[in-house]
């Protein structure tokens, strides 16, 4: 079985810092498969490694078969990728971005044309494409770069927090377009987010990535289900948490703040008999685990969804600046 | 193949950005023009040098003038372009750095060349007589000025993390590579601590060279002018590809 992306003890330090520290991933052919985790948990350093953007400490990875340090050519040709930030040429059209990107990565010229045509049809962006960049709206950028990083056929699709900064609707069709792609391109589309919808709506599987650690990796479905129970949620000034550590069908115990989650085996038969014995109530919501019980459940934290990790090159400013 | 598509494209989209930022270029031919028709038009009614009116006298200066300028800001807005825009994709495409480079440094040239071509065209209402030959030579002196000097804004922005050295550049290098180049003054008998500023500035060769060919008035002989500039662009196109390299 030949994988789209293997890593093999995958390893970048910083200095003392280690932002990925001996990744170990198996990527299938025509998956799509997200790296999840809080800022700075790695997410982006893998990536920008895999692009050949980076290069790893050590450790070794392969994407469509290619070294990423000894076949870093290879792997470009063979690889497509839509950045955080927008990287879309705002002063020309849709087309003649297209246009450029055709030619930078060879895309032959009797091809051109037509493949150009292709991705806009699949992004549904005929309509603007002679229109300047300047012009589109956020949704719409994305969308002529994600048709841009499929235009040269790659195998391998990255997609770096693919619907940061969009709103909710416009995530939707973003998500769309994705699964769409995966279907009818065979392609392989490995995200990185940080938004646990995301995760949950679009990947086939999640490795959730904590300290440049896997921390965890299934599908969705397998991993909520490995957090045991329901969830209730409570908002509560002072709990008697000693009173509800000892019942045997409470699995886990997680307090931030004045609130409180629990995770409960059978959490509506449960209800009375908690409420009864931990105290005043503030609030109460009990709801089957999302991808957030499971990252609190294997980090002890709760992952923050208000910014996004820095783009691929802000990191790897970063990086240089720090040196 | 490959990289010369590369190449083209590199160039095409300076060309379209070009294309599509008339204001730009308006407002660069602005300055040079209020230096030749106010400054030179000013002056060159009381002075004119071994024969030549001072406003005509300042043009090949004034033309090199336009070139520095445009050029090395060409080069220096890469600092822009390393944060934001297109050049993330132009970075992970497969082609090797120094075909970035030289797409780069060409399409930065040949915006120049443009704006250099205006400048000459308006030379005609000084009534510089132009040749074919003196053209031809006109148009190699601006290259080699250009080149060299978008490498050069190029290799600072290259290594520039932000914007804020900006204005620091302008002060410290731009401008004095255009005062001590000769462009308002002959630079023969000048103070020894003047011409030791001079003879090192690249940009006083491109002004002497192009006045000897437009005007027939070069302090120094033309060939020394062109193998100087020759060599000073060699140099800078040498370490830009470097610099290229290097670059993350």
């Amino acid at each position: 079985m030949v994988y789209a992306v293997e890593t093999n003890n995958l390893t970048k330090r910083y200095g003392e810092l280690v932002a990925v520290d001996g990744l170990d991933l198996a990527i299938n052919e025509g998956e799509i498969f997200g790296l999840l985790g809080p800022n700075g948990a790695g997410k982006t350093t893998t990536l920008s490694m895999l692009a050949t953007l980076l290069k790893p400490t050590s450790g070794t990875a392969r994407v469509n078969g290619y070294d990423i340090v000894e076949q870093s050519a290879e792997v470009r040709r063979s690889i497509g990728i839509v950045f955080q930030d927008p990287s879309s040429d705002d002063i020309l059209t849709g087309r003649e971005n297209l246009y450029l990107h055709a030619l930078m990565f060879g895309v032959p010229k009797h091809e051109r044309k037509q493949r150009i045509q292709h991705v806009l049809r699949l992004v549904d962006l005929q309509d603007r494409a002679n229109d300047i960049v300047k012009k589109y709206s956020g949704g719409m950028r994305r969308r002529l770069e994600l048709a841009r990083g499929l235009l040269h056929n790659p195998r391998v699709m990255f997609l770096d927090e693919p619907t940061l900064g969009l709103d909710p609707q416009t995530r939707e069709h973003i998500w769309e377009y994705v699964e769409n792609l995966v279907k009818t391109e065979n392609v392989t589309v490995i995200i990185t987010t940080h938004y646990m919808d995301e995760a949950d709506r679009l990947c086939n599987r999640v490795a959730i990535i904590d300290h440049g650690q896997i921390a965890a990796l299934d599908t969705p479905s397998a991993l909520k289900s490995k957090v045991g129970g329901e969830v209730i949620r409570l908002r509560i000034r002072s709990p008697n948490l000693k009173a509800i550590k000892g019942l045997d069908y409470v699995l886990s115990v997680n307090q931030s703040g004045s609130t409180l989650l629990l995770t409960v085996k059978n959490a509506s038969a449960h209800l009375q008999e908690i409420l009864g014995l931990i105290g005043e109530v503030g609030s109460v919501e009990v709801r089957s685990p999302t991808l957030n019980d499971v990252f609190l459940d294997y980090t002890g934290r709760e992952i923050r969804e208000e910014s996004g990790e820095g783009g691929v090159f802000e990191r790897i400013a970063h990086a240089r600046g720090g040196r | 193949m490959g990289e010369l598509e590369g190449l083209y494209a590199l160039w095409y989209r300076e060309l379209k950005v070009f294309s599509r930022e008339k204001s730009r270029i308006v407002s660069s031919l602005f300055t040079p023009l209020l230096w030749i028709i106010v400054f030179g038009g000013g002056l060159g009614s009381a002075v004119s040098l071994g024969g030549i009116n001072y406003q005509v006298f300042i043009f090949p200066g004034i033309l090199a003038m336009t070139i520095l300028f445009s050029s090395v800001f060409f080069g220096l807005y890469i600092v822009w372009d390393k944060k934001i825009d297109f050049f993330k994709e132009v970075l992970v495409a497969p082609l090797s750095r120094t075909t970035i480079f030289a797409g780069k440094m060409l399409g930065g040239s040949i915006d120049a060349l443009i704006q250099g071509c205006a400048m000459l065209l308006f030379g005609l209402v000084l009534g510089v007589r132009y040749t074919a030959l003196n053209l031809f030579f006109s148009f190699i002196f601006m290259f080699l000025l250009a080149s060299a000097m978008v490498s050069l804004g190029l290799i600072i922005g290259s290594n520039m993390g932000s914007v804020e050295g900006f204005q620091l550049i302008v002060s410290f290098l731009v401008f004095p590579m255009f005062f001590f180049s000769g462009a308002l003054f002959p630079i023969k008998d000048l103070p020894s601590w003047l011409f030791a500023f001079t003879i090192v500035d690249p940009v006083t060769y491109a002004v002497d060279g192009i006045r000897g060919t437009l005007l027939g008035a070069s302090t120094m002989p033309i060939t020394t002018n062109l193998f100087l500039l020759l060599g000073f662009a060699a140099v800078m196109i040498g370490v830009g590809t470097w610099s290229f390299a290097r670059l993350k």
